[in-house]
């Protein structure tokens, strides 16, 4: 009996290895996958001009130099926050509506929000440029508009992370409990329903995030400037500034992210402290 | 369970009346209530009883506001709420499903419908106080809902709901996610902390023995009907309808023939519970407890009374003993477990049934005797 037991164990311990191996691969592989790219751009950016040149970071520093990359900057990180935002604000009481009111809708919702996935983006321009019109008309031809265009982009993803957060809770009792006590919707859905759902919240925010940061084609199309227009236009002046502020603005884009999700961790931890 | 002896809260006040008139509510074509007419006294407890799709949850959630009746009207306190939504009805529920809010203590689940209702937060924090103490879980104020047990959570769910001073205790099935001691415990408790408080209280329920414990008044409803509507004991001793007598509580049905008022069963003439049924084959329906056992000699003859003992079901003070007639037919009989020992697997025994008026129905073809649970 020990010797099956002692055998057992040994054959448990030779999975356990050979799982970590392969997950360390996996890592590896992965690693470089993402690594040696932002490696090269790096590397790129470093070259000094001539095939004897030394490294510098003059591409780095005229990075500065161009006050409409700033600009573009700036009008990005604006475009993620209000797309963020608009984009919580319209969905999550749709979601709730549609789970408890309507849930013969849910499929028909979810098909819509998937939609923006199936259609590719120089489709949606087609679409979007006559109503850009429109949208020109009332609300000017500033790049903050293409919030409109983003929101419908995102759609998908922060749908996905909603509903995910809204199936981890029972939003019905949750809500008739809340009802009965004298709250009225916008209470339940402030005060019940997205207070425990903390985390799908900052997870649909930072996809929102993260799309927007990254898009070209819409606002390229669309003759707007963006982070990523700006970068592309940059491009065909100076490479390697161009390069340049592609990698920072993926680090950038890293950083912000890890700082959100390490922010709402933070928070988390500090409830979850509180309650024990 | 912890005793926990404290003067009625501050936030009491007396019962009010409640009426149920004729409501209708039909979920496509399936009819969940048919015309449910129910008036409640001020401070009463009514459970609502029945097996599952019968519409008592539908009852209790129209009254709650949490849907619309087709027709019908709900009047509380003399004021007709049935166009108010549920935010507006000032009733509190307890529900089937732990329902406290997981982002906030014992203490502000508590005083959450305080809040809303404007209530300072002095006040508030008194009155959670008191409400807490009411269910013997001030120890647990600052606990979160994901560190309190079923029962605490439930508990403090009763505490919440007790908190607005509702005008209506609302109860959906709240032990049916409970360990048994538990529910029983707290099945006690919520008829405790009702008699202190007064609230007028419906609670619904598909366990009968929770109903007939708990309740001033059991209904039992079937089809989105009330079938009948009594004390526990007479809902239980004197079921107007064989579908009361075979849902609340173990039955025998036992053919027999009604003769001029009166019903022979096996030999034995007993009273009706309805002296006009008309003369014929009926089945009469006999609780295990009116069956009595006598032990006969091994080689007693062919009897329609005499049976073999062929099981028992040892229930701790009590025991069900099974007999069996001859030709599969089974009867049940509920001794005392002393009493019962008496009778072991094999050995034959003689029936004595108990004159107790008896229900009949009609006699269904081809229906022998037999148990019903």
């Amino acid at each position: 009996m020990a010797e099956v037991s002692t055998a057992r164990r040994g054959v448990n311990a030779r999975s356990r290895r050979r799982l970590n191996v392969v997950r360390g691969v996996i890592f590896v592989v992965l690693g470089l996958f993402f690594l040696v790219p932002l490696y090269s751009m790096a590397e790129f950016t470093t070259r000094g001009a001539g095939a004897q040149a030394h490294r510098s970071l003059d591409a780095w520093r005229a990075i500065v130099s161009y006050p409409d990359l700033t600009r573009a900057l700036l009008i990005s990180l604006e475009l993620a926050a209000i797309t963020s935002i608009a984009l919580l604000a319209l969905l999550l009481p749709t979601l709730v509506w549609v789970r408890l009111r309507l849930p013969r809708l849910r499929r028909v919702i979810e098909f819509l929000c998937l939609l923006p996935l199936a259609i590719p983006a120089i489709v949606l321009v087609v679409g979007l440029a006559p109503i850009y019109l429109w949208v020109t008309y009332f609300f000017g031809d500033s790049s903050l508009t293409l919030a409109f265009a983003y929101a419908v982009l995102v759609l998908p993803y922060a749908s996905r992370a909603l509903d995910a957060g809204l199936s981890a809770i029972d939003v019905a009792t949750l809500s008739e409990a809340a009802r009965s006590l004298g709250a009225g919707w916008p209470t339940v859905i402030f005060r019940v329903i997205v207070p425990n759902m903390s985390g799908a919240l900052l997870n649909a925010g930072l996809l929102s995030v993260a799309l927007v940061l990254g898009e070209f084609t819409i606002a390229s199309l669309l003759n707007y400037t963006n982070l990523q227009v700006a970068i592309n236009m940059l491009g065909r002046e100076n490479a390697g500034v161009s390069i340049a502020v592609a990698l920072g603005s993926l680090l950038f884009a890293f950083v912000l992210l890890v700082a959100i999700s390490v922010v709402g961790a933070r928070r988390h931890g500090a409830r979850t402290v509180e309650e024990g | 369970m912890t005793e926990v002896q404290v003067s009625a809260p501050t936030t009491t006040r007396a019962g009010v009346e409640v009426r149920l008139e004729d409501l209708q509510r039909r979920y496509g074509t399936v009819t969940a209530l048919d015309g449910l007419s129910l008036t409640m006294e001020p401070g009463e407890l009514v459970a609502l009883l029945g097996p599952s799709g019968c519409g008592k949850t539908t009852a209790l959630r129209l009254v709650a506001g949490l849907e619309d009746a087709d027709s019908g009207r709900i009047v509380v306190g003399g004021k007709d709420v049935t166009g108010l939504p549920a935010n507006r009805r000032d009733m509190g529920m307890v529900f089937q499903a732990y329902s406290l809010f997981p982002n906030m203590t014992a203490r502000q689940n508590v005083a959450f419908g305080l809040r809303l209702r404007g209530v300072g937060a002095g006040e508030r924090t008194k009155r959670a106080g008191e409400m807490l103490e009411l269910v013997g879980l001030s120890a647990q104020s600052d606990r979160y809902a994901h560190q309190m047990s079923g029962g605490q959570q439930q508990r403090v769910a009763l505490a919440r709901a007790l908190a607005i001073r509702p005008t209506v205790l609302l109860l959906d099935e709240p032990l049916s996610a409970l360990d048994a001691r538990v529910r029983a415990q707290l099945r006690d408790e919520i008829r405790r902390v009702q008699l202190e408080v007064g609230t007028t209280t419906l609670f619904v329920t598909h366990d009968q023995e929770e109903a007939l414990a708990i309740a001033d008044r059991v209904g039992v409803m079937r089809a989105g009907r009330l079938e009948q509507l009594g004390s526990p004991s007479d809902v239980y001793a004197r079921p107007r309808t064989p579908f009361v007598a075979e849902f609340v509580g173990l039955s025998n049905r036992l053919a027999g023939h009604v003769n001029g008022g009166t019903v022979d069963i096996l030999g034995l003439r007993l009273p009706l519970v309805d002296p006009t049924t008309p003369d014929g084959g009926v089945t009469a329906i006999v609780r295990p407890e009116a069956v009595g056992l006598r032990n006969v000699p091994d080689d007693t003859g062919q009897d329609a009374l005499v049976g073999t003992v062929v099981a028992t079901a040892f229930l701790g003070a009590i025991s069900r003993v099974t007999v069996d007639l001859g030709g599969g037919a089974l009867v049940l009989a509920q001794l005392p477990t002393s009493e019962a020992a008496d009778h072991p697997a094999g050995s034959r025994v003689r029936l004595t049934l108990r004159p107790d008026p008896v229900l009949v129905t009609p006699l269904a073809v081809g229906e022998a005797a037999g148990v019903t649970a």
